[in-house]
């Protein structure tokens, strides 16, 4: 079998193979997040969702992807063909191709760049060629508006949004996001807590970056119809909605490595065992909520009332099982595989955290108006992030003078940082009051 | 001695060959599926309104390609100074815990000057609605 693979090539078996998969499994994710949120958002406005294809709606994206890819493909006649064609690939292409830098837990990553970060930022802010591309070859006013609000937002936030990362950076001393989560295992605190400013300036930037309410503008739909995309129908207009999910999940993973551990399990610190085995009790948690979710899948599985549906459901309670039996088995296989394996578990924990804090403040904050929205970025959260980056820059040289733990020496800084935060808040209030958008 | 141009080209750090790979194939799924589903999908039966920009009903009224507010050149230009600005940071905080005092020092001064500027901007009223 050996000599089936020369030597030369071993290396990049896989991570390609990790490629093909990310590729087939990507559209997947993006149609259940879809699904995830209409039933968060069913939630929160006390209704069902989506119940009938499939059981609990479990088989909606499939059948939306059919419907979507078999519509009828319309180019508007004043459209620019080549530029509307190839506008909807740039955008996917560019979010599929960020995954490339991003450690899904210490085994699974395509490629560990020493610039992993940049990598990831640079790819996926070329995502708005295709926004302002599509916008502009449509031939629409309102493609045009919405692709011009984007990138203006885009832009805004992105500055916002490194900034907050760079607090980071100061920390952790790399750019690789395999050294990022290493620093913070050898810190041992997760930078989500150390500097809670960078946190919040990057949530809030990410959400802007990847056009979710209350930031979602440039498509919104009273002003609007559809922004960028209205021109957009069937499969060419789920591509877009593939690269926005697709961005939702690179900020998330983004955001999980930087300031949420990556892989690291939570509770670290904490090793007490299971009686009577050497497994940790937080070490079998995954495989205890797998379990967990595959016996409710089966209970729930005779009360649907369609017998597909009822199938269906049996099928989810398999697949929930084997997953747990994973999980399980890693805690007898080697620590490698072992960490692998509960590293992409815990790390896809944490990306579907943050989604659905995505979900919860698209559900609960109404949307900006447009002059707001720049106002936020550029007057509150651009001198903010620069105002954080000093403070943590101090705080460093502090804890080398001094000696310092990492925590202590924080904590000033993120109290002048909060009251520069007040100040700003305070500064900008009456403004919002006297000016009125007057239109684009 | 196969393949052995993947180890060699020291120009072309081996890193980035699954990243290549990884870039043909995220550029060939959205492509091949356009394509080969334009075989299955009904054919697109034109008329005179359907292929019409969409304008809530009402014909559409000019070119959409006119001018626009002159505050996005405005954000564009912004954005490239405090962008450009934060890719000189990225290098300065990888740095940063070998540069010690200097370093700050040194960042300091820098985004000192930034700092002027962009009160300087706030005051003008750069930032308005922007």
């Amino acid at each position: 079998m050996g000599h089936l693979i020369p030597p030369s090539i071993m290396p990049y078996v896989l991570p390609v193979l990790y490629a093909v998969v990310i590729v087939a499994v990507l559209p997947l994710l993006a149609g259940y997040i879809v699904l995830m949120e209409r039933k968060v958002m069913a939630d929160m406005q006390a209704r069902l969702g989506p119940m009938r294809v499939g059981p609990h709606g479990l088989l909606q994206p499939i059948a939306d992807a059919v419907k979507l890819l078999l519509k009828e493909d319309i180019i508007p006649d004043k459209a620019d063909r080549l530029m509307f064609w190839f506008a909807p690939l740039v955008s996917v292409t560019m979010a599929l191709l960020a995954y490339s830098a991003l450690a899904i837990g210490p085994a699974f990553q395509i490629a560990d760049l020493n610039i992993g970060l940049l990598f990831i930022l640079a790819v996926s802010s070329l995502g708005i060629y295709g926004i302002v591309l599509g916008g502009w070859a449509s031939n629409s006013h309102y493609s045009l508006l919405g692709a011009l609000r984007s990138a203006a937002q885009l832009v805004s936030y992105e500055t916002a949004a490194g900034l907050g990362l760079i607090s980071v950076l100061l920390l952790a001393g790399s750019l690789s996001m395999k050294d990022i989560v290493q620093a913070q295992s050898d810190q041992g605190v997760w930078f989500g807590f150390s500097v809670p400013f960078g946190f919040f300036i990057y949530l809030v930037g990410s959400i802007a970056e990847t056009n979710r309410a209350p930031c979602d503008l440039p498509e919104a739909e009273s002003e609007l119809v559809a922004g960028y995309m209205t021109e957009y129908s069937g499969f060419r207009w789920s591509l877009y909605f593939l690269a926005e999910y697709a961005n939702m999940i690179i900020v998330a993973g983004i955001a999980t490595t930087l300031f949420l551990g990556g892989w690291l399990r939570p509770g670290a610190r904490y090793h007490e065992h299971i009686p009577g085995t050497g497994i940790e009790w937080l070490d079998a948690l995954p495989a205890l909520l797998t379990l967990g979710v595959a016996l409710y899948s089966l209970k729930l599985a005779p009360q649907q009332p369609v017998k597909i549906q009822k199938i269906v459901m049996g099928l989810v309670a398999v697949l929930c099982l084997g997953i747990a039996g994973i999980l399980a088995g890693a805690l007898f296989a080697p620590a490698g595989v072992m960490q692998g394996i509960h590293g992409a578990f815990w790390f896809m924990a944490k990306v579907f955290a943050y989604i659905y804090a995505f979900l919860w403040i698209r559900f609960t904050f109404p949307r900006y108006r447009f002059d707001q929205l720049m106002r936020l970025g550029w007057r509150f959260l651009i001198p903010l992030a620069l105002v954080n980056v000093i403070g943590v820059g101090v705080a460093i040289v502090l804890r080398q003078q001094f000696a310092w733990g990492p925590i202590v020496s924080l904590i000033p800084t993120t109290l002048a940082t909060l009251g520069v935060a007040m100040l700003l808040a305070k500064d900008d209030a009456p403004v919002s009051e006297a000016q009125t958008a007057d239109g684009e | 001695m196969r393949c052995s141009w993947v180890n060699v080209d020291p120009a072309m750090p081996s890193q980035y060959i699954p990243i290549l790979i990884y870039a043909l194939l995220a550029a060939a799924f959205p492509a091949v599926t356009l394509i080969v589903f334009k075989f299955i999908r009904p054919d697109m039966k034109p008329n005179g309104a359907k292929l019409e920009p969409y304008e809530c009903g009402v014909p559409p009224e000019g070119n959409a390609r006119g001018r626009y507010s002159v505050r996005f050149y405005m954000v564009a230009i912004l954005f490239v100074i405090f962008d450009v600005e934060t890719i000189f940071l990225f290098p300065w905080a990888i740095k940063y815990g070998q540069l010690g005092v200097y370093g700050l020092v040194t960042m300091l001064v820098f985004l000192g000057i930034l700092l002027i500027g962009y009160v300087w901007l706030y005051r003008k009223g750069a930032l308005d609605w922007v």
